[in-house]
């Protein structure tokens, strides 16, 4: 091996110190460590819980609500303050926004409706998966509210589509929003798959 | 800082230019004789020395016995502008001249004001409705549409 001046590489003690640590470690972890959480395994077996259907799927559903996109005017701006980190709807299981409409099963009508954006927003409620639900959000959403009288107005989302929740206020505080949310889980709580509405 | 020219003494150079264009001048604005607006607006968009090469905006107004129609023009390089005003009597049928020839940006302004007030610009390249659907009964910023 050629001799190399110490000048040009004056680190030679730190790379022999490198080296001995690895070769170290490489001596000593020859056997392999067990897993510790093996007597899981025994344990789980054990373990059988009993349910029905209905309480395993509306617990699913309702623990994993997915709002779509659909906020045309300014109660948007409290449903972004409820999904901020203050008043933080992620404990509730449902701060992921959805671009597509495919992919959620919740609508927050956040804001005044006109007639000529209703199209749109009942095409994005058709486009929605089963099961979805609707929360009507603020005084607009619920009845088209000071602009009620309006010539281009819709007077409340439930003339275009099924509304489930109503959560007044104009706008509605986050606090009041994220209470709607709640009564519409209990809501979803309370269906039944094998119980069909009579509508 | 733009600098608002003088309506009175741009209007005496203009009634010079078109007689009958200008029906009325103020030191705040001038009123232009609607069916000489094209003439007027094409001379000040196009002399040198004025140079109104940028439309703010435009506006009406219901004023009852007759619509106003609102132009504001700037001129980039001079940093000056003006207002010009022009008036249609009838109120079935309020027709004006385009200046979305001269500018672009009159487009969808002009088609707001036909959507809502119910003004119909000639030479318009596509006016119809802007804002209310196709079908729509009135032009809901008049003030006796209810």
């Amino acid at each position: 091996m050629e001799v190399v001046p110490d000048y040009i590489y004056p680190d030679r003690e730190i790379d022999r110190a490198e080296g001995q640590v690895i070769n170290d470690l490489k001596a000593n972890s020859q056997p392999v460590i067990p897993d510790s959480d093996a007597w899981l395994d025994a344990e789980l077996k054990q373990n059988i819980l009993l349910t029905s259907v209905d309480t395993m799927i509306d617990w699913a559903q309702r623990s994993s609500l997915w709002t779509a996109i659909c906020f045309p005017a300014c109660c948007a701006f409290e449903f972004i303050a409820a999904n901020g980190p203050r008043f933080d709807l992620s404990r509730f299981g449902m701060e992921i926004l959805r671009a597509s409409p495919r992919q959620a099963d919740l609508m927050i009508t956040a804001g005044t409706l006109t007639w000529k954006m209703a199209p749109n927003v009942k095409r994005i409620y058709e486009q929605m998966a089963e099961p979805k639900w609707v929360i009507a959000m603020g005084a607009c959403a619920i009845s088209g509210g000071i602009f009620a009288s309006g010539y281009n107005v819709v007077p409340g989302y439930n003339h275009i589509i099924p509304v489930d929740v109503y959560v007044p206020g104009c706008p509605p505080r986050p606090e009041g929003l994220i209470y709607g949310i709640q009564m519409l889980q209990k809501k979803i709580a309370k269906k039944s798959l094998f119980h069909k509405e009579k509508a | 800082m733009t600098i608002a020219l003088s309506g009175t003494e741009l209007g005496k150079r203009l009634a010079e230019k078109f007689p009958g264009s200008i029906v009325e001048s103020i030191p705040d604005c001038l009123l232009v004789n609607p069916s000489l607006l094209p003439e007027v607006a094409g001379f000040l968009k196009d002399i040198p020395d004025l140079d109104f090469n940028y439309l703010n905006y435009i506006t009406s107004v219901d004023y009852y016995e007759y619509f106003e129609v609102i132009y504001r023009l700037t001129s980039t390089k001079y940093n000056h502008s003006i207002v010009l005003k022009a008036r249609c009597y009838d109120r079935e049928n309020p027709v004006l001249p385009s200046v979305t020839e001269l500018w672009q940006g009159a487009n969808f302004q002009e088609r707001e004001i036909y959507d809502l007030m119910g003004i119909r610009f000639e030479g318009h390249p596509n006016l119809k409705r802007l804002l209310l659907w196709d079908g729509f009964a009135g032009h809901p910023l008049r003030k006796d549409y209810l």
